[in-house]
């Protein structure tokens, strides 16, 4: 039997790093992969079970790999603006949105997460691409802005319905007056919170479909967090496996997979994340090549695709319509709420029409597929 | 009858001319849980080491290779609908296909059940 390695980085080139809760992770039977420069749990009990798990009560996952930085000083978010083409001059303190890193073509550097703090922008990016984030955005941002890396800072994402109830039996207190408590945040609020004294900056967000909360923490206090949310019944801890199974389902786009800099925000369909005033005024990395492609179209486009039967189409996958190939799966799995493998794909625009029948090849052998609407899986946020 | 075992973590077990093969119970816990089970068809050739399956999980996909040369004269047919029957029964019911052993020779360099048990303690 061949190795099954899909987690592991295959060019990791400096030595995997340790997360605050290494140690936590091993206790609890997590199977520890190298993923982003880290160790880090792919699996628990199993995937699948982890995966029902987080659909049906809470799910707590360590994403403290990921990046979070803080960008402050006069004009901060003016001067964000030049690198992603989103409006974040307009956001309101306590509010994030999902944004784009784009280079100069407009292809993709990373997804992240942008909310307005107040004194200053938060800035969630991804594990494996911080430290090109943020020799990026030391290069291009004035030296008027001053960027911070939260590097004592572990984030917690717990995930699913009965995430809120679960959250509310840690009694925080909202740290401002006139913010609003916990059970008032509604998807894409966040707010500064005490817990027992030990601050945590806490966000209605998440990245499985599900109602949840993202919840950054000093490394120092993330265990007694991680302990204090697992004594809920409600809550488990579920693995990189679940994951990226949870956002599939969720039609959410993996970077560095999903996206890349090969591919733009018009054919990934994150159009969203283009803001009506950024398309009008311009002025952001890339704006030239997007701005045409919003208006002229794209050659392709991301979509999402059922398959028959129960092999699933993995990254990599062609794709084939009439005997010709019109795409590229780009990631792919088997869903555990659906009981059946999906997949995204880039697909030439005539062939991705919600029904189209299509061809995904997989070792050899052509599966039949259709493109489906995404997200698979129903989102589920607090609005 | 007896079984051998592979380094690629295939078991085999031997009844005069026939083989059933399958994947360890330690393979499919590292594999997690499986979801789709490609078997070799009836009739088909197979040499020793080929790939003649392919066992997928939530996580990837991953070649079985044939312990032995021989002939595949059935497949698990429960497998279509149950592939979790090999993480759930790796060594009985969820075995893979049975091989018509073209040349028994070729047990002679697997692993008895104690040899794999070291060889897996040592991974």
């Amino acid at each position: 039997m061949s190795e099954p390695d899909s987690y592991e980085d295959e060019d990791a080139v400096i030595e995997t790093q340790l997360l605050p809760l290494d140690p936590w992770h091993r206790e609890r039977g997590g199977r520890m992969v190298a993923f982003a420069g880290y160790w880090m749990p792919v699996q628990y009990e199993g995937i699948i079970a982890e995966h029902l798990w987080t659909r049906e009560n809470a799910g707590l996952f360590d994403v403290s790999h990921m990046g979070q930085l803080e960008v402050s000083g006069e004009g901060a978010a003016a001067a964000l603006e030049a690198l992603l083409p989103g409006d974040i001059t307009a956001l309101k303190p306590g509010r994030l949105r999902y944004s784009l890193l784009l280079d100069e073509n407009g292809g993709v550097l990373d997804d992240l997460m942008v909310t307005n703090r107040g004194e200053e922008i938060y800035v969630v990016v991804n594990g494996a691409t911080k430290w090109d984030d943020i020799a990026h955005l030391r290069e291009h941002l004035p030296d008027a802005i001053t960027l911070n890396h939260l590097d004592e800072h572990g984030l917690l994402a717990l995930q699913g319905p009965k995430a809120a109830d679960a959250l509310a039996r840690l009694n925080l207190e909202p740290v401002a007056p006139g913010t609003p408590c916990l059970a008032e945040l509604t998807f894409m609020q966040a707010g500064a919170f005490l817990w027992d004294g030990r601050p945590l900056w806490i966000s209605r967000s998440g990245y499985t479909g599900e109602d949840g909360f993202e919840i950054s923490v000093r490394g120092e206090h993330i265990e007694a967090l991680a302990n204090a949310l697992c004594e809920q019944p409600e809550v488990k801890p579920i693995g990189l496996g679940a994951r990226d199974s949870l956002r599939l389902e969720a039609g959410l786009p993996l970077y560095g997979h999903d996206l890349t800099p090969e591919t733009d925000p018009v054919s990934a369909g994150l159009t969203f994340a283009v803001s009506k005033r950024r398309r009008e005024e311009g002025g952001f990395a890339g704006a030239e090549r997007v701005l045409d492609l919003l208006a002229g179209g794209t050659q392709s486009v991301r979509v999402g695709l059922a398959l028959e039967g129960r092999q699933a189409a993995r990254e990599g996958a062609s794709v084939w319509s009439a005997g010709q190939q019109v795409g590229m799966v780009t990631s792919g799995g088997f869903s555990p709420t659906l009981q059946r493998p999906i997949a995204m794909a880039y697909v030439e625009r005539p062939c991705a029409a919600e029904g189209a029948s299509l061809e995904v090849e997989v070792r050899g052998k052509r599966l039949a597929a259709s493109v489906v609407p995404m997200p698979f899986v129903p989102h589920r946020y607090y609005r | 009858m007896t079984r051998y075992f592979t380094q690629e973590h295939e078991w085999i077990e031997v009844n005069g001319e026939v083989g059933t093969v399958g994947i360890t119970d330690y393979a499919q816990g590292q594999l997690g849980d499986i979801t789709f089970v490609e078997l070799p068809a009836e009739g088909a050739t197979v040499g020793k080491g080929d790939s003649v399956s392919v066992v997928d999980s939530v996580k990837a996909a991953s070649d079985v290779y044939s312990p032995v040369s021989g002939t595949v004269t059935e497949a698990n047919p429960a497998l279509a609908d149950a592939p979790e029957l090999v993480n759930s029964d790796a060594e009985t019911g969820g075995w893979l296909f049975r091989v018509t052993l073209s040349d028994p020779a070729e047990l002679e360099a697997l692993m008895d059940e104690a040899a794999y048990k070291d060889f897996v303690a040592g991974l």
